[in-house]
């Protein structure tokens, strides 16, 4: 999608971040372009969230540099970082549960008629019309969003993300909380998040949510990068082994064999693909 | 932070297996979203005290007594306006019933001691009154303490100071009365006239009333600023992320409470000539009510000016109401209680509604 010649959208090289005595992130290099989605995975405690906040301008970096499109940056806010087109989904996606679907996704940046006055309609048919191109058929933009499902919620904080021109989207451990089906669900709008050209920062500690979509893989292990590859170097076993935690590999498998078991609906591809991948994982069914 | 925290009841698809419709369908039916308008309680919380005293009371539905009671409504309904669109942006403000007195003392007291004409005074109290609601607001916004607490301590200062200087300046526990002063008939066709409508009197505050009450729907729901009320109220989180200012509207929110303040302040001096210096003590609560029953849920982001204009007429019908149906007015109160109570428990089940799998 883009010449080599050109720097990637996102390129961090060297980057270290310290809190007083805390080291929260040391020598970490990522890079994100236009049309690929980049994982960062990690345990919690790995140095993500420090990652993310450098990248969406909530922290300054105090090593290595950060560039975008080639030029250094030091963003003081998220402001700074949104007008270079760098937009991030928090995990709590920044919206406001009791307030209408159509007001949340133009809440910051309401689009006005004359002094004040708001263009309701306008704001009404294009959040209706955005999200009708992510997919999401919303029968009444005037519902609480609080009332959509957490998916549906994600993708609204995404779809919004890229309607207000995103170029790079940084999206924070968009699928930790949803079921399988709902994952897979904003496993789909990642990908086509990316086909629509957008430079994809996918946060996650599941390598199962990474793998299937990702481009390139940073793995982060207490603050450091464990590993950087591309797609063609690693496998999703080594993905997986690089990765901590038994437990939650085990708890995945339950969750995609409930996954399995409630059938084909719709937009459940991605969770069947997902759940063919943990049994030639050997991710076996323990519950019968 | 581990997968668990989904929990059992994850969205993890329908449940049963004949559902392959879309699973927001069963949610919204033209009853639900009618039940999801914040003023429908208090409407009907209207009709049935309006009904009620029509049945008990024969001169309730004389045309005078309804302007008795749009004129009891207007003087609560007033500062509700302000109250209710703050209670939407998260806060409170407990110093309301009292910047009333302290802005009408504001205007009486600069007028006569320094023997000007009262819009003199009118002006000085406008200025005033919004600084101490910039005060309310930027000691919140500064500090992060509740603004329970820190309108509960400006309004015990306010009260005091209402009572201190006016017997310093004065020698006396009221203002000196401004009724012969230039300006004041100009002042009081403003502030405190009553407007003949057929053959009925009704006083002006009734038309201050309706229009802030109008400006106020028109500011939440047609404007900007009005989003960024229901946005700091529902999760001030959230709204700064996505950059509204949040600090500048909830200021501007505690200086709305004082603009109305300002109004019935003026109403005060231009309708009595005299202020009391003890006075609006107690009437704090009677705003907050006024909001809450017209649907302002206390815990911010949900609301509307025009349930708390209705809130603020089952009030004045309920105040007035006791007194044509020839009861000890010392019911009022426990009415006042019950309504409260019930309403509180309708907004409970509209929030859980709303908010039920959020």
């Amino acid at each position: 999608m883009t010449d080599t010649g050109t720097p990637p959208l996102v390129r961090l090289t060297g980057v270290g971040k310290s809190h007083g005595t805390v080291i929260a992130l040391r020598d970490v290099d990522l890079e994100a372009d236009a049309g690929e989605v980049t994982c960062v995975l990690g345990d919690n405690g790995a140095g993500k969230s420090t990652l993310i906040k450098i990248i969406a301008g909530l922290h300054r970096h105090d090593a290595g540099t950060y560039e975008v499109a080639g030029e250094p940056v030091a963003f003081g806010s998220p402001r700074d970082a949104l007008d270079r087109g760098i937009a991030t989904v928090y995990q709590d996606l920044a919206v406001v549960p009791l307030m209408p679907v159509w007001r949340n996704f133009f809440l910051g940046s309401e689009r006005r008629r004359g002094i004040g006055r708001l263009d309701t309609r306008f704001m009404r048919e294009t959040t209706r019309a955005e999200l009708a191109a992510m997919g999401i058929d919303l029968r009444d933009v005037d519902q609480p969003i609080g009332t959509l499902s957490g998916g549906e919620r994600q993708c609204v904080a995404i779809a919004r993300a890229v309607y207000f021109g995103a170029k790079a989207l940084v999206l924070d451990e968009p699928t930790a909380a949803l079921g399988v089906k709902q994952a897979g669900v904003v496993l789909r709008y990642i990908v086509q998040a990316r086909e629509r050209g957008l430079a994809v920062i996918f946060i996650t500690h599941n390598p199962h949510h990474a793998y299937p979509v990702g481009d390139r893989f940073l793995i982060l292990n207490r603050g450091r990068s464990a590993g950087y590859h591309g797609k063609d170097e690693i496998t999703r076993e080594e993905l997986t082994a690089l990765m901590a935690g038994g437990a939650e590999l085990e708890q995945l498998a339950h969750e995609l064999d409930a996954a399995g078991s409630t059938g084909s609906a719709g937009s459940a591809s991605a969770a069947r693909r997902l759940t063919e991948e943990a049994e030639r994982l050997g991710l076996t069914r323990e519950a019968e | 932070m581990t997968r668990s925290t989904a929990g059992p009841d994850a969205p993890t698809g329908p449940a049963g297996p004949a559902a392959p419709a879309d699973e927001r369908l069963a949610r919204r039916s033209p009853l639900s979203g009618l039940l999801a308008r914040p003023e429908l309680g208090a409407l009907l919380g209207a009709v049935a005290v309006f009904v009620f005293f029509s049945v008990v009371a024969d001169a309730f539905l004389q045309a005078t007594s309804f302007s008795t009671v749009l004129y009891a409504a207007s003087t609560f309904g007033i500062m509700a306006v302000g109250v209710s669109l703050l209670m939407i942006g998260g806060e409170f403000d407990l110093s309301a019933g009292v910047m009333v007195t302290t802005s009408a003392l504001l205007a009486a007291l600069t007028a006569y001691q320094l023997t000007l004409n009262v819009w003199a005074g009118v002006a000085v109290s406008l200025v005033l009154t919004l600084a101490l609601g910039m005060v309310n607001g930027l000691l919140y916004v500064n500090t992060r303490l509740p603004s329970f607490i820190i309108t509960l301590a400006t309004f015990f200062m306010l009260a005091g100071l209402n009572l201190g200087v006016t017997k310093a300046v004065t020698g006396n526990v009221a203002s000196d009365s401004v009724r012969d002063m230039d300006g004041f008939d100009s002042a009081r066709a403003v502030f405190a006239s009553e407007v003949g409508i057929g053959d009925v009197e009704v006083n002006v505050t009734v038309f201050w009333w309706l229009g802030l009450v109008a400006v106020a729907t028109w500011i939440l729901l047609r404007t900007r600023t009005g989003n960024w009320i229901f946005a700091v109220g529902g999760d001030a989180g959230s709204a700064r992320a996505v950059g509204v200012p949040v600090a500048r509207t909830k200021v501007g929110l505690f200086m709305g409470v004082a603009l109305c303040a300002w109004i019935s302040g003026m109403h005060l001096v231009f309708a009595f000539a005299t202020v009391q210096s003890g006075e609006g003590v107690g009437n704090e609560f009677f705003y907050i009510i006024c909001a809450v029953i017209g649907g302002c849920l206390l815990t911010g982001g949900y609301g509307s000016a025009i349930g708390a204009a209705i809130g603020a007429f089952i009030f004045g019908m309920t105040n007035k109401g006791i007194v044509y149906a020839e009861w000890n007015p010392d019911w009022f109160k426990f009415f006042l209680g019950a309504m409260l109570l019930v309403a509180a428990m309708v907004n409970l089940i509209v929030r859980r509604r709303v908010e039920r799998s959020a």
